[in-house]
C-alpha cells in the first residue's frame, strides 16, 4: 500500500477540477487525480462555446441568460443557482482570457459572440448573440487553457490513477480516496481533509453517445455505493446532432451559424414545431423533434437520421468558425458538409443529474440541505441545479468554470480550519477485495457483452422517450447484467497497465447509473425537459416541481424528492 | 471484410522481448482503427493494451504507429490501410505495455517551454484587446492536443534524448506569437540551447504526422527566424 496525504484531493482533470485546483495551488498542498492525463479529459471535446452576457455583439443581460437558464431547464432549475451561474458567467470568461484563452475576436479586440440554441434576448423574444468561442474547439481551448495554468502554478498531478473508492469517517466526513495507478498496478491510499468529485458524466451507458469511453460515471457511482444520493438522474440530455450511428457531436453552432435540419422531405421541420426559435429550440426539443419525424416516416429515405445542411453557409465561414465539426463529417462519414448534406441523429450527451450540491460545490446528502463534510462536487459529475430538465447548449462550459472556481475557493477556507478526519482502520479494504476478485476469478461472463446489453437497452427504452413499459424491461435487463456482473471475467491477470481491470470497473459504475437513471424515470410520472413520458406526457407541477433523490440502501434502491428553489421566475408553459 | 492486425505485443511483467501477434477481425471499410483494436480487446484478448478516451481524434490519447507512420487510431478508418496492418506503439519512448508509451519525457519537455500566458497587465474590467489579425497569427498552433504523433516521428528525437521536440516548440509557438504574450523572450532563450530548436533538420516528418494538420515544421522555422531576426 501507498499512502499520501494532502490538504486536498480533486478527482478529476477536466474543466471543473482544474479550475478548483487554480484557486488552491500554492496556497494548500493539494492533488489532482485523473485516469487520463489532464488535457485528455471530456471538456476538451466541447465545441461551441461558453455563454456570457458580456453584451460585445448587442445588448444581452445576465438576468436574460439566468432566465434562458431557467426555462431551459422546463423550470426544474434551481434558481438561487441559476442566479450565481449567469451572474458570475461574465467574470469567468474574463479570467479565462486573462488566463491566456484564444477566443475568437470581434473587429474591435473583443470575445466574439454568437448564438446558441435556447439563448434570447429580453426573456425569449429572439435569438441573442451571448456564446464566446474559439472555432469550434472551445472546450479544447479550455482544457489546454487551465491545465497551462496548472503547470504554472505547480499544481500535483497524479496522472493515469484510476478511482476505486471514495472513504467516509464513520460520522460522515468524507476523508479520501483509494486509487489504482494504471503503470504499475499499486493501490494507493490518498487521504484528505477535503475531496472533490470532478469526473464528469456517463454517457457511456448508451450505445450511440457523444461521450468519450472514459466517461462511465465512476466518480458518482462510487459515492453512491456509499450511502450518497444522486439527484435528477432521469434528465440526460440527448444531443440533436450526432454524426449517424458513431454519435460523434456536430456542435450547436452549426445552427447556430445557419445550419438547418431537414427531413427525408427535404423540408426545414423545426419551425413547424418551434415557430420562434426553430433550429435554435433547446436540445430537448429538437430532439424530439427529431424523434417524431422519424417515426411518422420522414426520416432520410423512411431510416432513423435526418441531414443537416450546411450548403448554403460559405465556405470561408464554415473553414472559420466550424473547422473541426465539418472535418469530422469528412473524415468518418466522407460527407463533404460544404455541398452534402450530413446525416445526424440524437446522441446521448449530457447527464443534468449527479451529486446533489450547493453553490459552493459542497455535497449533501438529503433534502434538508445537509452538507456531507469536506465532500465536494462540481461539472457534469455535479447537480447544483443549474441545468434543471435541460441543460442550454454552452451552459455546460459556464457550469464546470463558474462552479469548480466556487468550489475550489470553498475548499480552501474549509481545510484552513478542518482538522485531518482519521481514515477507516483498512482504507483498501473495499478497493483491495474489488480488484482481488477480478484479478483471479478464472472464467465467466465477458464484461463486453454485458456492457453492450446495457447500452443496448438503455438506447432502446431508456432515450429520447420513454413510458413505464419501456423503463420496466430496461429495468429487467439491467437486473440481469448487474446479476451477471457478479461473474464477470477478464483476460488480464497482470499488474501492469491493466485496462482489462478498469474496463471492467467501469462497467461495475455504469450499471450503477444505469439502474438510477431508470428508477428515477420511472418514479417521475410527468414529462419535463428531456425527461418525455409517453403514458405521461404533460408537465405536472402540482406533484412534480420538485428533484428526484435516489439512494443505494442495503434493500435496494430509495427514492425522495427535493423542493426546486425559485426565486423570480414562476414556472410557465414552454414555447419557442 | 476480414482484416489482420499485427500488433507488436509487449508486457513486462512477462516478456524478454516484444513480440508481433496477430489478430483477424472482420470491420466495415468506415470503422477506424481504434473499433478494430475494441473489437479484439473485447471480443478475442482483453490483455490487449492501448490508450484511448474520445475516440474521435480530439483527446491524444491513441496515438501510435500505424502500417509505420504516426496515427490517431480513432481518426484512421479501414478503408484507407489495407487488408494487413502493422500497429506498433509510438517510437523514441519505452514501452510500458503493448502500445502504451512511457510520456514522461514529452510532457516534461511540453512543461520546459513554459507552456502559459506570461503576462502582467490583465485589466481591471473587461478583456485584453487582440485584433482578430493578431489572433489569427497563431491559431496554427493553438490546435495541438498534444498526443506526441510528431515529437516520436522525428529522428531528432529518437536519437537524442534531450531534444525538446516538435510538440513543445508548437507548444512554445503558440505563446511566443501571441500578442498579449510578454514571455517570448524566456522561451526563446530555452529554445536557443544545445537541446533546443537548432537540433531541428527540417526533416517534415513532424507535419506529415501532425492528425490536427498543424504546419509543425513552419512553426519551428518561424521560431528559429524569430531567433535569427531577433523579433516575433
Amino acid at each position: 500500500m501507498s499512502y499520501h496525504r494532502f490538504d486536498a484531493v480533486i478527482v478529476g482533470a477536466g474543466g471543473a477540477g482544474l479550475m478548483a485546483a487554480i484557486q488552491m495551488a500554492g496556497k494548500a498542498n493539494i492533488a489532482v487525480v485523473s485516469k487520463l492525463y489532464p488535457p485528455r479529459s471530456h471538456t476538451g471535446a466541447a465545441q461551441g462555446g461558453i455563454s456570457a452576457a458580456l453584451g460585445n455583439t448587442e445588448e444581452d443581460h445576465w438576468q436574460w441568460h439566468m432566465f434562458d437558464t431557467v426555462k431551459g431547464g422546463d423550470y426544474l432549475v434551481d434558481q438561487d443557482a441559476a442566479d450565481v451561474l449567469s451572474r458570475e458567467a461574465i467574470d469567468a470568461v474574463l479570467e479565462l482570457e486573462h488566463m491566456g484563452l484564444p477566443f475568437n475576436r470581434t473587429p474591435e479586440g473583443r470575445i466574439d459572440q454568437r448564438r446558441f440554441g435556447g439563448h434570447t434576448r429580453n426573456f425569449g423574444e429572439g435569438p441573442v448573440r451571448r456564446a464566446c468561442y474559439a472555432a469550434d474547439r472551445t472546450g479544447h481551448m479550455i482544457i489546454q487553457t487551465l491545465y497551462q495554468q496548472g503547470i504554472k502554478h505547480n499544481v500535483n498531478f497524479l496522472d493515469e490513477h484510476h478511482l476505486l473508492d471514495v472513504l467516509f469517517t464513520d460520522d460522515g466526513r468524507c476523508c479520501g480516496v483509494v486509487t489504482l495507478e494504471m503503470k504499475t498496478g499499486e493501490i494507493h491510499t490518498i487521504h484528505a481533509k477535503a475531496i472533490m468529485i470532478a469526473t464528469g458524466g456517463f454517457g457511456r451507458v448508451y450505445k450511440i453517445t457523444s461521450n468519450a469511453l472514459a466517461g462511465t460515471g465512476d466518480g458518482i457511482a462510487i459515492p453512491f455505493r456509499r450511502g450518497v444520493p444522486l439527484m435528477d438522474m432521469e434528465f440526460y440530455q440527448f444531443h440533436p446532432t450526432g454524426l449517424y450511428k458513431l454519435g460523434i457531436l456536430l456542435s450547436e453552432a452549426a445552427r447556430g451559424e445557419g445550419g438547418i435540419l431537414r427531413n427525408g422531405d427535404g423540408e426545414a421541420f423545426a419551425s413547424r414545431y418551434a415557430p420562434t426559435l426553430g433550429d435554435l429550440a433547446p436540445r430537448d426539443m429538437v430532439s424530439r423533434f427529431i424523434h417524431q419525424e422519424v417515426r411518422e416516416g420522414r426520416g432520410i429515405d423512411g431510416k432513423d437520421y435526418v441531414h443537416l445542411d450546411l450548403s448554403h453557409l460559405s465556405p470561408e465561414l464554415i473553414d472559420e468558425k466550424l473547422p473541426d465539426v465539418t472535418g469530422f463529417a469528412r473524415t468518418y462519414l466522407g460527407v463533404e458538409p460544404k455541398t452534402d448534406p450530413v446525416p445526424i441523429q440524437p446522441t446521448a450527451h449530457y447527464a443534468m443529474g449527479g451529486l446533489p450540491t450547493d453553490v459552493e460545490g459542497r455535497v449533501i446528502r438529503d433534502a434538508k440541505n445537509t452538507v456531507i463534510p469536506g465532500f465536494y462536487s462540481a461539472g457534469e459529475a455535479a447537480c447544483v441545479s443549474v441545468h434543471g430538465a435541460n441543460r442550454l447548449g454552452t451552459n455546460s462550459l459556464v457550469d464546470l468554470v463558474v462552479f469548480g472556481r466556487r468550489a475550489g475557493k470553498h475548499m480552501l477556507s474549509f481545510i484552513e480550519s478542518a482538522e485531518l478526519p482519521p481514515l477507516p482502520s483498512d482504507p483498501e479494504l473495499v478497493a483491495r477485495a474489488q480488484v482481488n476478485d477480478l484479478l483471479t476469478r478464472p472464467n465467466g461472463e465477458r464484461a463486453a457483452t454485458l456492457r453492450q446489453a446495457m447500452q443496448e437497452v438503455m438506447m432502446d427504452k431508456v432515450s429520447v422517450v420513454r413510458d413505464a413499459t419501456s423503463l420496466n424491461e430496461a429495468k429487467a435487463v439491467i437486473d440481469g447484467v448487474r446479476r451477471a456482473y457478479h461473474h464477470v471475467a477478464i483476460d488480464d491477470h497482470g499488474k501492469t497497465f491493466n485496462t482489462d481491470l478498469t474496463e471492467a470497473l467501469e462497467l461495475g459504475c455504469m450499471i450503477d447509473c444505469a439502474e438510477a437513471i431508470i428508477e428515477g424515470a420511472l418514479l417521475r410520472q410527468e414529462s419535463r425537459g428531456a425527461h418525455y413520458r409517453e403514458d405521461f406526457q404533460a408537465r405536472d407541477d402540482v406533484n412534480w416541481l420538485a428533484h428526484s433523490l435516489v439512494y443505494r440502501t442495503s434493500g435496494g434502491l430509495e427514492l425522495g424528492k427535493k423542493p426546486v428553489t425559485i426565486t423570480i421566475f414562476e414556472p410557465k408553459e414552454r414555447k419557442y | 471484410m476480414d482484416v489482420t492486425l499485427r500488433i507488436k505485443r509487449y508486457n513486462p511483467d512477462e516478456d524478454v522481448k516484444p513480440v508481433f501477434k496477430e489478430y483477424v477481425v472482420a470491420v466495415e471499410p468506415t470503422d477506424r482503427v481504434l473499433d478494430a483494436l475494441n473489437e479484439i480487446k473485447w471480443q478475442q484478448d482483453g490483455t490487449l493494451t492501448y490508450r484511448r478516451s474520445c475516440a474521435h481524434g480530439i483527446c491524444g490519447s491513441d496515438a501510435m504507429r500505424i502500417n509505420g507512420r504516426n496515427r490517431l487510431a480513432c481518426k484512421i478508418l479501414m478503408q484507407e490501410l489495407g487488408k494487413k496492418i502493422t500497429i506498433e506503439p509510438l517510437l523514441g519512448y519505452k514501452v510500458i505495455k503493448d502500445l502504451v508509451v512511457d510520456m514522461d519525457a514529452f510532457f516534461a519537455a511540453y512543461k520546459s517551454i513554459k507552456p502559459y500566458l506570461i503576462a502582467d497587465d490583465a485589466p481591471s474590467s473587461g478583456e485584453r484587446l487582440q485584433s482578430p489579425v493578431d489572433r489569427e497569427r497563431f491559431d496554427d498552433t493553438t490546435k495541438c492536443i498534444l498526443c506526441a504523433a510528431c515529437t516520436t516521428a522525428c529522428p531528432i528525437t529518437w536519437t537524442n534524448e534531450h531534444f525538446v521536440g516538435p510538440a513543445a516548440i508548437v507548444n512554445a509557438h503558440r505563446f511566443i506569437f501571441d500578442s498579449r504574450d510578454q514571455g517570448a523572450g524566456e522561451r526563446l532563450r530555452i529554445l536557443n540551447t544545445q537541446s533546443g530548436v537548432w537540433r531541428c533538420r527540417t526533416v517534415f516528418n513532424c507535419t506529415e504526422a501532425c492528425p490536427r494538420d498543424i504546419e509543425v515544421t513552419k512553426a519551428i522555422e518561424e521560431v528559429k527566424r524569430a531567433l535569427l531576426y531577433e523579433q516575433v
